[in-house]
Formats: structure tokens, C-alpha cells, sequence
């Protein structure tokens, strides 16, 4: 990338001088669009997140978008649960390439405090991948914008083209996920095992 | 031998013309649209802007609260509550001790009953100063009213938040009493955002008429 | 509003062969229900709704409740033979209760302003499928309560408008709230489980490798 030094002195002369992953990462992340999602109790924190206390317009998320064609962030706000998931996963299919996912609250990440039931689903990046999560119940409207400014950071970071491209733009990563089925006991499958990567955890 | 159901009234056709009626068209306003409060489905048959019928469809946030509640200890239920009505979490936490209080027998002090009435009736502004936000910009005034709103709400938020720690989920009730103690102060600051409301009001309803 | 006893006595009267019972309720709360049996469950419900001193006109709750096999130990005084000499002595006697699914309803009167009173309907047993009069018709706000005791216990309703299920999908299967209802497998990921869900969470985790050095550890 060009020097910052001369980047500096260029720009004291008057002249603007960027390339165009920088510039075209500014534009992303300077404006990205929120898909009007809220499922329960940490949508009404999302909303006091956008309302003008801790003002998300701000950072960009002027508009929260109702339809997910015209988003490209959707924030999974509050308890996932299997008789939502297929919706969700359609939702996310169809909103356009780049898209970004904020599992926000302890319910999104992993099931938060209602993980023993049979209608939970255990966190939305069994399906979808997720890019930032928010832990809290709810968390508080700090803690979204720290996510988000997470998010433009890690927009900021996305190459556009050499061997670390973003994801969206490589040819074969996929931009639509199958949508799960209701199966007679479960969602069918109960994880997309391309996406839900869980650690393994070393017990006795 | 069916009780006596309300007879639904035929409403006249407005603003249409007659050949344009008839046809119901039947749409689902399904789990995610502007105006869902929380998730919620309704298989509507739509007659031009006249809702004809209306089938709703439930269990998109059933959390299996009685599930978990065989597991835990009344008490461990408690943080439960909060999160069936999560606009109003102290009055859903005082419902609870108010039954086990009941199923016991235990007797409430009295500055614990005075102090939650007060806690539930600031939840009620909370409670519908949100539904006027809501209620506003499903009508169209597309957030501005909702902006209002929850600036006032947030000073109550911080009340909780001084009281209890947190702004929303405050789990705060418990049996024969309230977790714990006014700090300093706190009293006068309700006074003052109590005081304050009715200014509000005046001020948002200047805004909306 | 009248006591319990006369409600039961007065429906017993007004309906020709009905047979009540009144479930105690020992306790500070002290809420004591009537039980119905099946076949003039409708009619009673009528009465109560209809009847000037009671009118019972607002179903808050419907909820249902599963009850598993039980044996009740009771100690109870008998004469007994000992050693020649008649006693009475204390002895624990076992009673057998077989297992039923029960629906109780809540209902209060908005216009004498008193209630609550409490009416349960039992089951035969605790087969999937096993039925119980709808009292929809009567207090309609029972529709979508009896809607989700079908969904999550089995219980199913006969005369209800429109029994399908209501919280989860329609190929759903089970009845979740049963309580020998086994969740579905998907403990994958547990960062902390302890009881229960440990033992679930076990199931998931990597095998140990053979020789880690954990077999010459000796207990101390």
C-alpha cells in the first residue's frame, strides 16, 4: 500500500491520494444498511441503539432497511428458534452479496438462557455464517455500537483481490445456504455442517 | 348450544368501485415485516386495504419457559420472567412472586410493597411510552414519534439501571420482598423524571396533532 | 361468591348425573377445584356460565398437566394380630395412582366481579391421543389454550373448532411437555454443562487416545 508519510504530505499539498480497496472498503463500511430484524428482547435494544440516545445513524445505520434486498448487514437480535430458523436462512439468502451477520445477544450466539428446549435452535451460526458476536442479555447499546465499529473494521481489512480476498468475491463460496426442513423431531439438518465449525473442547 | 359469538359487522365499500370488489387476495404477512411486533404471522384475506379474515400463525418465539421451569428452583425462574414481556420485566417479575407468595403463605414487608408499586408503575410509563413509539410509527409516522419516545424511556432505563443493574431483564422481585435497597438519591431522581412527564406528553402530542 | 361444596352440590343438582369431585388443595393458597367427568363436562361448563349466582363468564387459563404413575405411601392405623394380643399399630400402606393427563381451566366472573374457580378434566390414561370434551364453546378464549395443550401434551379435544397445532410446526411429532419427552441431540457445543447436561455433552466429545499417560495414574 502507499507509504502513509507521503500519503500525509500529499494531502497537505491538496492532494487525495487512496487506492481503490480503500476506497471502495470506505464506502462499505461508512454506510452499511441494517435489515430491520428484531426477534425479542434485544430487537428493543437494538432499537435504543438506532434511537437518539446511542445513535447508530452515526456509523452509518441510518436506515434499517425492511426488505433484505436492499440490505447488507442483518443483525440476528434475540432467541433463534427452529420454527424461525428456516426464515431466517431464507432471509439470508436473499440479501445481495456482500452481507454481513451480527449474532447479537446470548440467545443468537448459542441459545443464551434458553438452550435446554426443544424449540431453541443453539446459536443462528449452525446455519449462517456469523461474522461478529455480541455475549450479553441484553446487551447493552455500547456494546452493539462496538460490534459495529468491529464490523467496519473488519470490512476496512478485506482485500479485494490476491490470495487473501474477501470471501464474497472468490467464485465458489456460496451465497445462498439451504434452508432447513421441518423434520418430525428436529429441523432437518439440524446443522449445516459447512458452516457450524464448533471448537472442540478437550474434557476428561 | 354455542355461546354467543360477536357478529362481525359488514363494513361498506370505501373509496372503491363496485367492479373492482370481490376478490380476496390472500396474503401472508409473514414472521419479518415493518410492522411485526416480535415475530408473528398472519395468513390475511385482503379485500383492496379491508382485512376480510385473518389467521394467525404462532410459535415463533415459543422459548419453552414451562420446559425449563421443571428444571430449575422457583428462584431460578425467576430471570425467566423477565424475558416473557420484555418491555415490562418487573411487573412479569412481580406476577411470579405474587403467586409463589400465595402458594407459601409469606407475608411482604411494607416498604417492599411500596416499593413495587412504584418499580411497576414506572414500568407502565416505560411500558406505553414504547407503545405510543410503536404505535406512531406503524401508523405511518415512520420513527419519529418512536425517537421521542424512547428518549423519554431512557431515563427510566437509567433509573433501573442505578436500582438493579441493568436496564431492561432487571429480575429484581424476589419472595416476601424486593432484591434490594433504594440508593441514595434515587427517590428525588424519580421525583424529578415523574414531574417531568407530563411535559413530555404535552410536547409529543404538539408533535403528532 | 359460594363456597366450593354448594357449587358442587347445586351442579349436581341442575344436571341430571353429573358426577363432580373436588380435588383438595392443602396449602396457604387453598384453592380447591372441581373435577368433571367426561360426559356432562359441557353441560356444567353451561351452568356454571349460565347460572345468575355464578356467572362464570371469562376462562383466563387453560393449562394442562401431566401426571406420571405414582405411589402414594400412607400411614395408616390397624389392628393387627400381635402375638395373640389385638394391637393398633401404624402401617405404611402403598396406593397405586395410574398416570393421566389433566386440562385446567381458570374462570372468572367479569360481572359479579369474583372467582377464581378452578375445573379440571382428567384423562383415562396418558396415551398419545387421549380425548377430553372441548369446552371452547363454551368460554371461547379457551380456542387457542386448548390448541396448545393438544400441541405440547397429546390431549385431544373433541368439538374444538380448529384443534391443529399452534406453537410448533405441523410435522412436529411429539408432545414436548410430556414429561418423558427426550429433546433432540444437539449438545455438540457445551462450554460449561454440569449434571444432565453433562452427561448428554459427553456424548459428543473426541475419544480419548489410547495411550496418553492417563493409565499410569494411580488413585492416591
Amino acid at each position: 500500500m502507499i507509504d502513509e508519510s507521503l500519503k500525509g504530505e500529499l494531502q497537505k499539498q491538496g492532494i487525495w491520494v487512496t487506492s481503490m480497496q480503500e476506497l471502495y472498503n470506505w464506502g462499505r463500511k461508512n454506510s452499511i444498511w441494517p435489515l430491520q430484524f428484531g426477534l425479542a428482547c434485544c430487537a428493543i435494544e437494538m432499537i435504543a441503539t438506532a434511537a437518539s440516545r446511542y445513535d447508530l445513524a452515526r456509523f452509518g445505520g441510518e436506515v434499517f432497511r425492511p426488505s433484505p434486498r436492499q440490505a447488507d448487514l442483518m443483525i440476528v437480535a434475540g432467541t433463534v428458534t427452529k420454527k424461525m430458523a428456516p426464515q431466517i436462512v431464507r432471509l439470508y439468502n436473499q440479501m445481495p452479496d456482500p452481507k454481513y451477520v451480527i449474532s447479537m445477544g446470548a440467545c443468537a450466539i448459542s441459545g443464551g438462557p434458553f438452550k435446554q428446549g426443544y424449540n431453541v435452535l443453539k446459536g443462528i451460526d449452525r446455519y449462517i455464517p456469523v461474522d461478529v458476536y455480541i455475549p450479553g442479555c441484553p446487551p447493552r447499546p455500547e456494546a452493539l455500537l462496538h460490534a459495529f465499529m468491529e464490523l467496519q473494521r473488519k470490512i476496512d481489512g478485506q482485500k479485494l483481490s490476491g490470495a487473501s480476498q474477501a470471501e464474497f468475491l472468490k467464485e465458489n463460496t456460496p451465497s445462498e445456504y439451504p434452508v432447513p426442513a421441518f423434520g418430525a423431531h428436529d429441523l432437518e439438518p439440524p446443522a449445516n455442517l459447512d458452516v457450524f465449525h464448533p471448537p472442540a473442547i478437550e474434557r476428561a | 348450544m354455542t355461546a354467543d359469538l360477536p357478529e362481525i359487522a359488514e363494513s361498506p365499500q370505501r373509496g372503491m368501485s363496485s367492479h373492482l370488489a370481490g376478490e380476496l387476495l390472500e396474503v401472508s404477512m409473514g414472521p419479518q415485516h415493518p410492522s411485526t411486533h416480535g415475530v408473528f404471522r398472519m395468513n390475511v384475506a385482503l379485500e383492496g386495504e379491508v382485512v376480510r379474515k385473518l389467521k394467525p400463525v404462532f410459535g415463533y418465539l415459543h422459548r419453552n419457559h414451562e420446559k425449563i421451569g421443571e428444571n430449575t428452583s422457583y428462584l431460578g425462574s425467576m430471570p425467566y420472567t423477565d424475558r416473557l414481556d420484555y418491555f415490562c420485566s418487573m411487573t412479569n417479575n412481580w406476577a411470579y412472586a405474587l403467586s409463589v407468595e400465595k402458594l407459601a403463605g409469606i407475608e411482604v414487608p411494607e416498604r417492599a410493597e411500596y416499593l413495587r408499586i412504584i418499580l411497576a408503575e414506572l414500568t407502565r410509563l416505560v411500558n406505553h411510552t414504547s407503545l405510543l413509539g410503536f404505535l406512531l410509527s406503524d401508523m405511518g409516522a415512520w420513527g419519529t414519534p418512536l425517537m421521542y419516545a424512547f428518549r423519554e424511556r431512557e431515563r427510566v432505563l437509567d433509573l433501573f439501571e442505578s436500582l438493579s443493574g441493568s436496564r431492561m431483564m432487571c429480575d429484581y422481585m424476589r419472595f416476601g420482598g424486593c432484591r434490594v435497597d433504594l440508593p441514595a438519591g434515587w427517590m428525588e431522581r424519580a421525583r424529578q423524571i415523574v414531574d417531568g412527564f407530563p411535559r413530555f406528553l404535552d410536547e409529543f402530542e404538539e408533535l403528532i396533532t | 361468591m359460594e363456597s366450593i361444596e354448594e357449587m358442587k352440590a347445586r351442579a349436581e343438582q341442575a344436571i341430571s348425573g353429573a358426577r363432580l369431585e373436588i380435588v383438595p388443595n392443602p396449602g396457604p393458597a387453598g384453592q380447591p377445584s372441581l373435577l368433571l367427568d367426561h360426559e356432562h363436562a359441557f353441560a356444567v361448563a353451561n351452568f356454571l356460565r349460565a347460572d345468575p349466582a355464578l356467572r362464570l363468564d371469562y376462562c383466563s387459563n387453560v393449562t394442562g398437566v401431566d401426571w406420571l404413575d405414582r405411589t402414594v405411601k400412607k400411614k395408616v392405623k390397624v389392628k393387627k394380630l400381635v402375638d395373640g394380643v389385638e394391637k393398633e399399630i401404624e402401617e405404611t400402606q402403598e396406593e397405586f395412582f395410574p398416570g393421566y393427563l389433566e386440562a385446567v381451566y381458570h374462570v372468572y366472573s367479569i360481572e359479579h366481579k369474583h372467582g377464581p374457580v378452578v375445573v379440571r378434566l382428567r384423562t383415562r390414561d396418558r396415551a398419545e391421543g387421549a380425548p377430553l370434551p372441548s369446552l371452547t364453546p363454551v368460554w371461547r378464549s379457551a380456542e387457542f389454550q386448548e390448541r396448545e395443550i393438544y400441541d405440547l401434551y397429546g390431549i385431544h379435544f373433541e368439538g374444538h373448532p380448529d384443534l391443529r397445532r399452534i406453537l410448533m410446526w405441523d410435522e412436529f411429532t411429539d408432545f414436548p411437555m410430556r414429561k418423558d419427552y427426550r429433546e433432540p441431540d444437539d449438545y455438540e457445543y457445551e462450554p460449561t454443562p454440569h449434571d444432565e447436561v453433562l452427561e448428554k455433552a459427553k456424548q459428543h466429545y473426541a475419544p480419548r487416545p489410547a495411550e496418553d499417560g492417563a493409565e499410569h495414574l494411580a488413585a492416591d
